[in-house]
């Protein structure tokens, strides 16, 4: 998709993907012919950057036409570089601008607390996010209204757009921040889908709490040449990278 | 002197009265329970009021949160902090998003006097008004408040209802029903238009109580939209009465002149007055003062209409 499109961010889409298809496949209860159901759970892909691994992941649910993926990014396509809620079966909020996911999981959580619902609220941000001020507003907010029903996922990858976070404005140490800020926190391996199902398989972490699963990946997880490496951020693979990329991926798969 | 009344109580009542209809209804506010005058919201509605702290971009997100898990979220705040502070999640999460949440901007224009350019808000409609989707309401008085309130209830999408603190008379008969998007011809007129929404919509009105004796025939409209405009009325009052002066508690740039102007000037040109705040921060002084200060008061806007009838006579 990147690679037809000329555009993307490969590296933060390869370093979620393990997340959002262990969530959407295994974890999140949405009906996938009535994703606007009331009674969904609901997901907040923060880092909507990642569009092109949020849609595939959709598509892979059987929420979003295969089809559609084929017009990412192309004139008037639904499939914009970031996600759109009005045009796009399963997205949550028009993200894009950092620092706005939180936020609006917290709403949604206290919606469903109003409510006593049985649904849950996931959210997903990067961890370059984490820098922006939005973010430890609403942390705050969660604890602070005990909101058990929220779970927030960071792609830990390391790697923001321009460089490593450490070397960027350093995060670490950033399970105690959540924790200090109120949250029980996990840390998870982010390519393990067993230990994903694990994480979030019994939620709450604590009941009162809200839980902060800080997934550890790699930015472009499964692609040699591209693991780890800052300029895959939004670097768009050439035809013999992308070849390269999908036999890797391939035999790793089998 | 007819009696003065600040919105804000019509504004607390009315969201106690939508509450209680309405099981979806919940407020959202920054530390500002008090300026918001929510305190018996809070009361009667203890779980219903959610206090995020002294945090602005969480609040507005938060709003569309609750937005997406079925309630109808009131996100009040200072006007000041709500827009220049949150501006990217009011265009993301509640424009580009299409979240129906309503944000009540508390303490607008220069509401906060003496506490200085800080805390005026005299930018809100120009950055306001360009967000696709966003409806943009400046009440004129208690009347309008409660009406528009109601309507705003009903009326699917964001909106930033734009209120003041400043006692206002009523310029409404009590049986009034705001219209999204409707302005209100408050007097009939044929040689001149004073287009004003908000607190300064009863001034406006006097004026044209002093330009009638000294024989000018004034046209008063409140256009408490600002968006969507009512563009017919403009044009009509372009085509019949050949001049208009707009008047607001607002930067003259970008505001409802400028609203008022995009019309006029495409449509059927004719002169125009701006008053405002003649984009510069305000010197120190009380709301009543700095309105004196920049000619927002019934003798300015008569002498503006005057000097603006002579040009377009002489022309």
């Amino acid at each position: 998709m990147v690679h037809a499109a000329k555009l993307g961010h490969p590296g933060g889409d390869l370093s979620s993907a393990d997340i959002l298809a262990t969530l959407y496949l295994a974890v999140l209860r949405i009906d996938r012919l009535r994703p606007e159901a009331p009674d969904r759970d609901r997901f907040i892909m923060s880092k909507g950057h990642c569009s092109a691994a949020l849609y595939s992941t959709l598509a892979a649910a059987g929420i979003l036409e295969q089809s559609a993926l084929d017009t990412y990014m192309k004139p008037l396509s639904a499939l914009n570089g970031h996600p759109d809620r009005n045009k796009v079966p399963g997205v949550e909020a028009n993200t894009g601008p950092l620092g706005h996911g939180l936020p609006i999981a917290v709403g949604c959580a206290m919606a469903g607390k109003l409510d006593s619902a049985a649904w849950r609220v996931f959210v997903l941000t990067g961890d370059g996010e984490l820098q922006e001020g939005s973010n430890w507003e609403a942390a705050m907010a969660a604890a602070h209204y005990k909101l058990d029903n929220l779970t927030l996922i960071v792609d830990r990858n390391g790697i923001q757009q321009g460089d490593f976070t450490e070397s960027t404005i350093h995060l670490e140490p950033l399970a105690d921040k959540w924790r200090s800020f109120g949250w029980n926190v996990r840390d998870v391996d982010g390519h393990d889908p067993g230990a994903l199902l694990a994480c979030f398989g019994n939620l709450p972490a604590a009941p009162g709490m809200p839980t902060c699963a800080i997934a550890h990946t790699e930015k472009g997880h499964g692609v040699s040449f591209a693991r780890n490496r800052p300029e895959w951020h939004h670097h768009v693979p050439t035809a013999a990278e992308l070849e390269a990329a999908i036999r890797e991926l391939e035999e790793h798969a089998s | 002197m007819s009696e003065l009344f600040d919105c804000r109580d019509a504004f607390a009542q009315t969201l106690e009265e939508l509450a209680a209809s309405d099981s979806r209804v919940v407020a959202v506010v920054n530390d500002s329970v008090g300026s918001t005058k929510l305190k018996n919201f809070g009361k009667r509605f203890p779980d219903r009021l959610f206090n995020v702290g002294i945090a602005e971009q969480n609040m507005v997100g938060v709003g569309a949160g609750l937005a997406n898990g079925g309630k109808l979220p009131f996100v009040c705040a200072a006007s000041c902090f709500m827009t220049a502070r949150a501006m990217e999640q009011i265009k993301a999460d509640l424009g580009y998003s299409r979240y129906n949440v309503k944000l009540c901007g508390m303490s607008s224009g220069l509401a906060y006097g003496e506490l200085g350019p800080t805390h005026h808000s005299i930018e809100d409609l120009a950055w306001t008004r360009v967000i696709p989707n966003l409806t943009v309401i400046v009440p004129a008085d208690p009347i309008e408040t409660r009406s528009a309130m109601q309507a705003i209830a009903c009326h699917e999408g964001p909106v930033f209802l734009r209120l003041s603190r400043m006692p206002v008379p009523n310029v409404h008969p009590s049986d009034y029903q705001y219209e999204v998007g409707k302005s209100v011809r408050l007097r009939e007129g044929s040689d001149i238009t004073l287009i004003a929404n908000g607190v300064l919509v009863s001034r406006a009105l006097d004026a044209a109580e002093r330009l009638a004796r000294g024989g000018v025939s004034a046209r008063v409209i409140n256009m408490s939209t600002m968006k969507p405009l009512d563009r017919a009325a403009i044009v009509d009052a372009a085509k019949t009465t050949g001049g208009i002066v707009t008047v607001e508690e607002h930067s003259i740039y970008g505001g409802l002149g400028g609203a008022v102007a995009e019309v006029v000037a495409t449509t059927c040109p004719v002169r125009m007055r701006i008053l405002g705040a003649p984009g510069e921060f305000a010197p120190t002084g009380s709301e009543e003062f700095l309105l004196e200060y920049f000619g927002l008061t019934a003798q300015g806007i008569e002498k503006a209409a005057v000097e603006l009838l002579q040009l377009v006579r002489g022309a």
